[in-house]
């Protein structure tokens, strides 16, 4: 955890400091705050793994000598298949050409939408199997 | 020996589809296996290529007289727009970040699949649809988009360009820019947490360095875009005056919204081709990448460097800050020289070995090379103020882009065995490779000299200056070589179905995905080996034979070679 | 496994071989010195502004590190692909860092790119400057024209397409134009000035000009604005100082203030009404 934690938060500092650079010099805002913004987006992970590597002792994965025994154990329900992804990815489709041709394409856009959440939520809580 | 252990990760397996689930097109648009969802984007994205290329060639058959009549004026805007529009949003980001990293990613870091399974699946068909969408419009009235693929407000507003072509372009882009996302966010939660045991950070393959970081960089740009496409759909449908001057707006905000995430977006779709390359080299020159960490390094100050450069693509409106956008544009430079050095480097004393995964890679590196140059160019201000928006810009950018795509092929060569379990004739691809490359450097050599000469982009005539004829010609003679190149690949791709049948590990390779099977199964290994360095399968094939330091060399290779590797 | 041939050591070895380097590289670039003007050209041409000049002498400069650095690694690529070629199965010595070297391809690449930002900085402040002058264009660019205006005088040349409107403007004086755009953006470009500036709506682009030599120079709109583009054109007629001072003298007879009262008249309707009123952002770094 400790170097993903200090590649983000290090990219961030890199951003505050240009930030700063540019806002003094330049008195132009877009630019100004989307670094700022840039800055904040790195701190937020950065930190959130600062904390936590602070508080975990090293992961298999973040130790060198570590062996494949020491990382057994179940990593993750990983679903089988899914129609979900299929059904929200169509919805998001037309609500997007709602945006083209007119409203009512929201009807059957924000359906699907809703529909593939719930049916997406129940699947994930029965553990991936629909 | 290195011992092999057993299970190497443990899955909570649901439903074993491979038994007894859906079958046919169901269980493509069913499937969660980061493998097949790949595999949908590389066919995807290559589409894409050809559709793009296509109007690439309508482009150059136009440009060969001065005075073409093939296309309209109206039609020619379009066609550039949609050009430009396919081959950045639609084939180099997918192809790179959703295709070759989807598949490859995992396997590198030994794991069973993408952290988020069923979001990858939503990114495919968000992808999917946003292509759709973006293509329909040469199918509505009005035609397709026509402002460019950088859409600059206030021509993108609804008085300029009314239409639903414009609508249809911007709803592509947000469909396409939340598929990114949420690409990215798959990539890096997988990197952070399902790296296998021993897989630190530093033992990672350049690939998936690269990848971790055009992630980070896909989550810091794209937003931005997304967000500007919400306001110039606002100002096109609501009212808003957030871009026209009218309504006292500010044009120039939508060029630094689009080029703040436009510039992070050339390195988003660079950097997963420098990784592929930085696979491809040390493999067939049989050594370690040179300059591992370094490698890295030059990564991270790419990327962040690239939040700070994007007013380079308006030095000409007189209203940024010149000096400190030049500076930092220029300062890209040294990172990016020190890869092409480290690329030599691991070249240097190996034994170099011409496959055509070799060969597209080293197409790569010249090709860029010159890009690269002729990019330091455009970050000197007064440089920019004369070559800007002439063709001498366009030679640039298509050095990068060819190159970027003979990586990308050399990608397919190098890892296509890998996903297929069938190697391509390498015959073909040579020949494909030869086309390419020189198609390549005619078609963007007579362009920086055209640009020179004040040829501006975006014409679609030029009867004032007859005389660029000759040039153009050479142009579209490139073109057409590049178009054959892609044509001997199809090719390739149909005469060797399921005909070479690759093993394993056809290369030699060093990581993690050439000790599994070719195709890997479900969930990617049957078994995992211990992982001590950034090479587990060479230091598997090749105990004894492992990465040295300077000054470290001889005594340490004459001990170990008996040794076992710890 | 045979070691490669280790570089000689030993100090005469080595001083001889630095005095080997020295004249190598010292012979070429004093050539280069004497013979001044006969440095390539690289594709660009000086132009006929005194900052089109410097323009092209930094473009030379720009070229002449990239033949350079590009020959070095092309050279190194072609030496490592040729010399290295797979012979045999041998496993090559698996060397993977050297510090001192990768130290080297870092830092000289910061200098040289500290050199280049040096470079750039001198003549783009040259470029940027805008000192004193009498002499003023108004540039109004428009889908799909261009409108020349003559603050103080009655100078009006107004022009669509491929009527290519003439800008007049007198030799050897210092020219301040200040660019906008009526309706989207446009891109003020004259290859014989190897300069371009954007015309932004709502923008007020201020920037000096000082042709050196007399002829008329083709002008051309660079920046997409929709439907004809490709043929936004213009010239601009570089005439000695007393032609100048005729030809504005010309306009002030009533029958060419009518024409040009006519003229903007027809501008002002044929573009939108986003008429530019206050530069909505400053011009940092321009002035
Ligand atoms: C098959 C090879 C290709 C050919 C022959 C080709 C040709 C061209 C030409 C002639 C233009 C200039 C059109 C004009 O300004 O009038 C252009 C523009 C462009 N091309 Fe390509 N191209 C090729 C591949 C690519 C690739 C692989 C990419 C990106 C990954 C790409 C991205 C672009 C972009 C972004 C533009 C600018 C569009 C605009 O001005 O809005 N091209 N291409
Ligand atoms: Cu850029
Ligand atoms: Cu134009």
């Amino acid at each position: 955890m400790k170097v993903e934690a200090k590649i983000l938060i290090g990219l961030g500092v890199f951003f505050g400091l240009m930030c700063l650079v540019y806002w003094n010099w330049s008195l132009e805002n877009a630019g100004g705050v989307m670094m700022f913004a840039a800055m904040l987006l790195c701190f937020l992970p950065g930190g959130y793994y600062y904390w936590w590597s602070r508080r975990m002792k090293a992961r298999p994965e973040d130790d060198p000598n570590a062996t494949q025994a020491g990382g057994a154990g179940v990593v993750g329900a990983f679903p089988g298949t899914s129609i979900w992804p299929f059904t929200l990815g169509m919805g998001s489709f037309f609500v997007v050409l709602a945006l083209v041709f007119g409203i009512w394409f929201l009807v059957p856009g924000l359906g699907l939408v809703i529909w593939a959440m719930l049916g997406g939520t129940a699947e994930g809580r029965r553990g991936g199997k629909v | 020996m290195t011992d092999l252990l057993k299970p190497p990760v443990h899955v909570e397996d649901h439903g074993h589809e491979e038994h007894h689930g859906p079958t046919g097109i169901l269980k493509w648009i069913t499937t969660t296996d980061h493998k097949v969802i790949g595999l949908s984007y590389t066919i995807t994205a290559v589409i894409m290529l050809v559709i793009g290329g296509m109007f690439a060639e309508i482009i150059r058959a136009q440009l060969a007289t001065p005075n073409g009549t093939l296309v309209s004026l109206a039609q020619y805007n379009e066609l550039f727009t949609m050009h430009g529009s396919v081959m950045i949003y639609l084939f180099a980001g997918p192809f790179a970040f959703g295709a070759l990293a989807n598949i490859i990613v995992p396997i590198q870091i030994g794991a069973p699949d993408m952290a988020f399974p069923r979001l990858n699946a939503l990114s495919y068909w968000l992808y999917l649809t946003g292509a759709i969408t973006m293509l329909s419009g040469f199918f509505v009235t009005g035609g397709a988009a026509n402002f460019g693929w950088v859409a600059y407000a206030p021509l993108s507003n609804s008085l300029n360009t009314p239409g639903a072509g414009a609508d249809l372009w911007i709803g592509g882009l947000l469909l396409t820019g939340f598929s990114a996302i949420f690409t990215g966010v798959n990539l890096c939660a997988t990197i952070f947490y399902l790296r296998a045991p021993g897989m630190t950070m530093f033992r990672m393959p350049i690939f998936t360095w690269n990848m971790l970081v055009t992630s980070i960089l896909i989550l810091l740009a794209f937003p931005v875009l997304t967000a500007g496409l919400i306001m110039l759909y606002a100002d096109r449908h609501f009212g808003t005056h957030i871009f026209s001057v009218a309504g006292g707006g500010v044009p120039v905000l939508w060029q630094h919204l689009f080029w703040f995430w436009g510039h992070p977006e050339v390195y988003i779709l660079a950097l997963p081709f420098f990784g592929m390359v930085t696979e491809i080299i040390p493999v067939f020159s049989r050594k370690p990448v040179f300059g591992y960490k370094g490698m890295i390094f030059a990564t991270l100050s790419i990327a962040a460097l690239s939040l700070g450069v994007w007013a380079h693509h308006m030095f000409t409106t007189g209203v940024v800050l010149l000096p400190f956008f030049s500076i930092m544009s220029l300062l890209i430079a040294v990172p990016t020289g020190i890869k092409i050095f480290n690329w030599i480097g691991t070249m240097w004393r190996g034994e170099v070995w011409f496959s055509t995964a070799m060969l597209m890679s080293l197409g790569f590196l010249f090709t860029f090379l010159i890009g690269g140059l002729t990019g330091i160019y455009l970050a000197s201000p007064p440089l920019d103020f004369f070559t800007h928006d002439t063709y001498f810009v366009v030679a640039h950018f298509h050095s990068v882009v060819m190159a970027l795509v003979l990586a990308g092929m050399g990608g397919l060569f190098y890892w296509g065995p890998k996903i297929t379990g069938y190697l391509l004739n390498e015959r073909l691809g040579k020949a494909q490779f030869w086309f390419l490359f020189i198609g390549t450097q005619a078609f963007t050599f007579p362009l920086y000299i055209l640009g020179l000469q004040g040829m501006p982009r975006r014409m679609a005539i030029y009867p004032h200056d007859p005389q660029w004829k000759g040039l153009n010609d050479l142009s579209t003679v490139g073109a057409v070589l590049i178009g054959i190149s892609t044509i001997i690949f199809v090719i390739n791709v149909v005469v060797s179905w399921k005909k070479y049948p690759a093993g394993d590990n056809p290369w030699d390779g060093h990581t993690l995905e050439w000790f599994t099977t070719s195709p890997p199964p479900h969930h990617n290994f049957y078994r995992l080996l211990q992982i001590r360095s950034e090479r587990p399968t060479w230091d598997y094939n090749h105990p004894g034979h492992r990465a040295l330091a300077h000054g470290q060399h001889e005594a340490h290779e004459e001990n170990d070679s008996e040794v076992p590797a710890s | 496994m045979q070691t490669p041939a280790l570089p000689p050591q030993g100090a005469t070895e080595r001083a001889r071989r630095w005095r080997r380097l020295r004249r190598a590289v010292a012979l070429p670039l004093a050539a280069l010195a004497l013979s001044g003007c006969t440095i390539p050209s690289f594709g660009a041409s000086p132009g006929v502004t005194s900052s089109s000049k410097s323009v092209f002498h930094l473009w030379q400069g720009f070229s002449i590190g990239a033949v350079i650095i590009g020959g070095l690694v092309v050279g190194l690529m072609l030496w490592s692909i040729i010399r290295y070629r797979r012979k045999s199965d041998r496993i090559p010595e698996q060397s993977q860092y050297h510090l001192p070297l990768e130290m080297i391809y870092t830092v000289v690449p910061i200098l040289i790119v500290f050199g280049l930002f040096a470079a750039t900085l001198v003549v783009e402040n040259k470029e940027v400057a805008n000192p004193k002058t009498s002499v003023i264009v108004d540039v109004n660019a428009f889908q799909w024209g261009w409108k020349f205006t003559y603050p103080g005088t009655n100078a009006l040349v107004y022009g669509q397409t491929t009527q290519n409107p003439v800008m007049e403007i007198p030799v050897n004086t210092n020219v301040r134009i200040s660019l906008t755009s009526s309706d989207v953006v446009h891109g003020f470009y004259v290859k014989a000035f190897n300069f371009s500036r954007y015309a932004l709506p709502g923008v007020d682009n201020i920037f000096t000009l000082r042709a050196q030599n007399t002829g008329t120079f083709f002008g051309q709109c660079t920046q997409l604005c929709g439907l004809y583009h490709s043929l936004m054109w213009f010239r601009v007629k570089v005439v000695s100082q007393s032609e100048y001072a005729n030809w504005i003298a010309s306009f002030n007879n009533p029958a060419a203030e009518a024409a040009a009262k006519a003229a903007n008249k027809t501008t002002n309707q044929q573009t939108s009404s986003i008429v530019p009123s206050k530069p909505a952002y400053t011009n940092f770094g321009v002035n």
